[in-house]
């Protein structure tokens, strides 16, 4: 079974995931770029975490065998901190980076106007950059926050279907399928959606333009879910095309939309036996 | 000890254009701190695809006629971004070398670029010091990519430039940050003229290999390899820098 993760938080994870991840069948993965848990108070600490994503996370991903991606963006929590604003001056100069391959995690978290505007500025950049974007729905008040996101999008000079709304569930994902976009399902221990929820929905609402990941980060997460659902899909009957078209060319065709994706690992980015992170002699 | 997966899962790269490119374990002579950037530019269209070298083409030229700061982002910035899609993950080294080469970016430009740069953006940013700068003024962005632990750009450091212009402490602590990180000591230009009769280098290799004995683990081969070069009676190596003065 070969996994594409197209959201996992893989500065949050240790090698040993890594390791198990590849186990599993996990080759590539996109990393949204979001918030840390701890609030950033400058936009200089964004770009420290975007360099990170586009240079030392690529590299910890290839050392076991997995294809490193990210998306860019300011994430919807911190748009509504006026010191974070000043990053969206910075996304540009990094939109037009090699494996960066949406904007992304943008959307909605508390629907306030500064959201507001973030969202729409960043769904231009998408637009303007050829990039996809990534649009997180708001864990609060879920319903009427992808109304409200679709309502942006449609207003907005990015097609829907070059948008991914994530974090979907049993209320919202008939809207989302409706509105043309891809659909996104966050795939955790317990909360967002769980694998036997998923497998029913899959049955419901059928494999096409879905997408199913773990988003493991900090918090309590699991970045083996997309196997677990990718098992039990197999158990409940579905085919192993089936599963391949949810676990990979879902993903490979909604990021591959930037023409940026690289699925291969780069053979050049690893010295050919021991490494820093191995940590060979340290 | 757990060994990375990359060596065998990915053997090969593939270009663009879906030509098989070679293993990319480049050695010393020819990754493009190595090559004057006309024979690599010779080299590299020979392996493009029509639409890669188009693209290439196209990107010099601008960076020719539009070098230094220019609106939000200048153009040959743009190009060396986008490098690794245009030609593909194999050629991207060269053609970003090819493009801050025909942009004459100098020192202030590289580190602009190097510091606002991925991963192998600054790794060609090294691999072009030596066709670009002349003296030791972008010796701190060697430095920086010293510090690292992403092999890629540790290797890359260690390039012509550094041959040049690293003092001897440095570049001691950098060979040895290659014997503890798998960097094989090949990728080290010049190694053997500046290892010969290097008592401290010696040293400190005959420590390190003491304390992996005295750990019960294995001493690697490439130790024993720079240790015989730092032997003072050792023949001098033929010109081993063919761009410009020894220090």
């Amino acid at each position: 079974m070969r996994i594409f993760d197209p959201h996992i938080h893989m500065t949050s994870r240790t090698t040993d995931d890594y390791e198990a991840m590849h186990a599993a069948g996990v080759r590539a993965v996109v990393e949204p770029s979001f918030w840390l848990g701890q609030p950033r108070t400058s936009a200089a600490s964004f770009l420290d975490y975007f360099d990170a994503l586009l240079g030392w996370e690529p590299f910890r991903a290839a050392q076991y065998g997995i294809a490193h991606h990210c998306t860019i963006a300011l994430n919807p929590k911190e748009a509504n901190d006026p010191r974070c604003l000043p990053v969206l001056d910075e996304l540009p100069r990094y939109l037009v980076k090699d494996r960066v391959v949406a904007v992304g995690e943008i959307g909605y978290d508390a629907m306030t106007p500064a959201e507001d505007t973030a969202l729409a500025t960043q769904l231009q950049l998408a637009a303007d950059h050829g990039l996809p974007a990534l649009v997180h729905t708001p864990h609060r008040d879920k319903l009427a926050g992808l109304r409200r996101t679709l309502d942006v999008v449609r207003e907005s000079a990015l097609p829907t279907d070059r948008v991914l709304v994530d974090h979907l569930n049993e209320t919202t994902v008939k809207e989302a399928k409706d509105s043309g976009a891809w659909l996104g399902f966050s795939v955790y221990p317990d909360t967002k959606m769980d694998e036997v929820r998923m497998v029913a929905l899959l049955r419901e609402y059928g494999p096409d333009r879905v997408l199913v990941n773990s988003a493991a980060d900090w918090g309590r997460s699991d970045p083996l879910k997309t196997r677990k659902v990718g098992d039990l899909m197999l158990a409940e009957g579905f085919t192993e095309d089936d599963v391949d078209r949810v676990l990979w060319r879902n993903p490979v065709a909604f990021y591959g939309l930037s023409g940026r994706l690289e699925l291969d690992v780069a053979s050049g980015e690893a010295t050919h036996e021991g490494n820093s992170i191995l940590r060979g002699g340290e | 000890m757990t060994q990375p997966h990359a060596a065998h899962v990915t053997p090969d790269t593939q270009d663009a254009d879906g030509t098989t490119a070679g293993p990319a374990g480049q050695d010393q002579g020819t990754t493009p701190a190595h090559v004057p950037p006309a024979a690599l530019r010779a080299a590299l269209a020979a392996r493009l695809g029509g639409a890669a070298r188009a693209w290439l083409d196209q990107a010099l030229d601008e960076a020719a006629a539009h070098p230094g700061t220019h609106g939000p982002i200048s153009v040959w910035e743009l190009r060396l971004a986008e490098a690794g899609r245009r030609c593909g993950p194999a050629h991207a080294d060269a053609a970003r070398v090819l493009v801050l080469h025909a942009a004459r970016a100098d020192t202030d430009a590289l580190t602009r670029v190097y510091s606002q740069g991925t991963a192998d953006e600054r790794r060609a940013v090294l691999h072009a010091l030596p066709h670009l700068v002349p003296g030791p003024d972008a010796l701190p962005l060697v430095e920086d990519a010293l510090r690292t632990n992403d092999t890629r750009l540790v290797a890359a450091a260690l390039g012509p430039y550094a041959a040049r212009h690293l003092d001897p402490h440095q570049w001691r602590h950098a060979v040895l940050k290659c014997l503890f990180t798998g960097v094989p000591v090949d990728s080290v230009a010049d190694l053997a003229r500046r290892a010969r009769g290097d008592d401290e280098l010696a040293r400190m290799l005959a420590d390190y290999a003491a304390e992996r004995t005295a750990a019960d683990r294995t001493v690697p081969e490439d130790l024993h390899r720079v240790l015989a070069l730092t032997e003072p009676g050792r023949p001098a190596p033929g010109t081993a820098d063919p761009h410009g003065k020894e220090s």
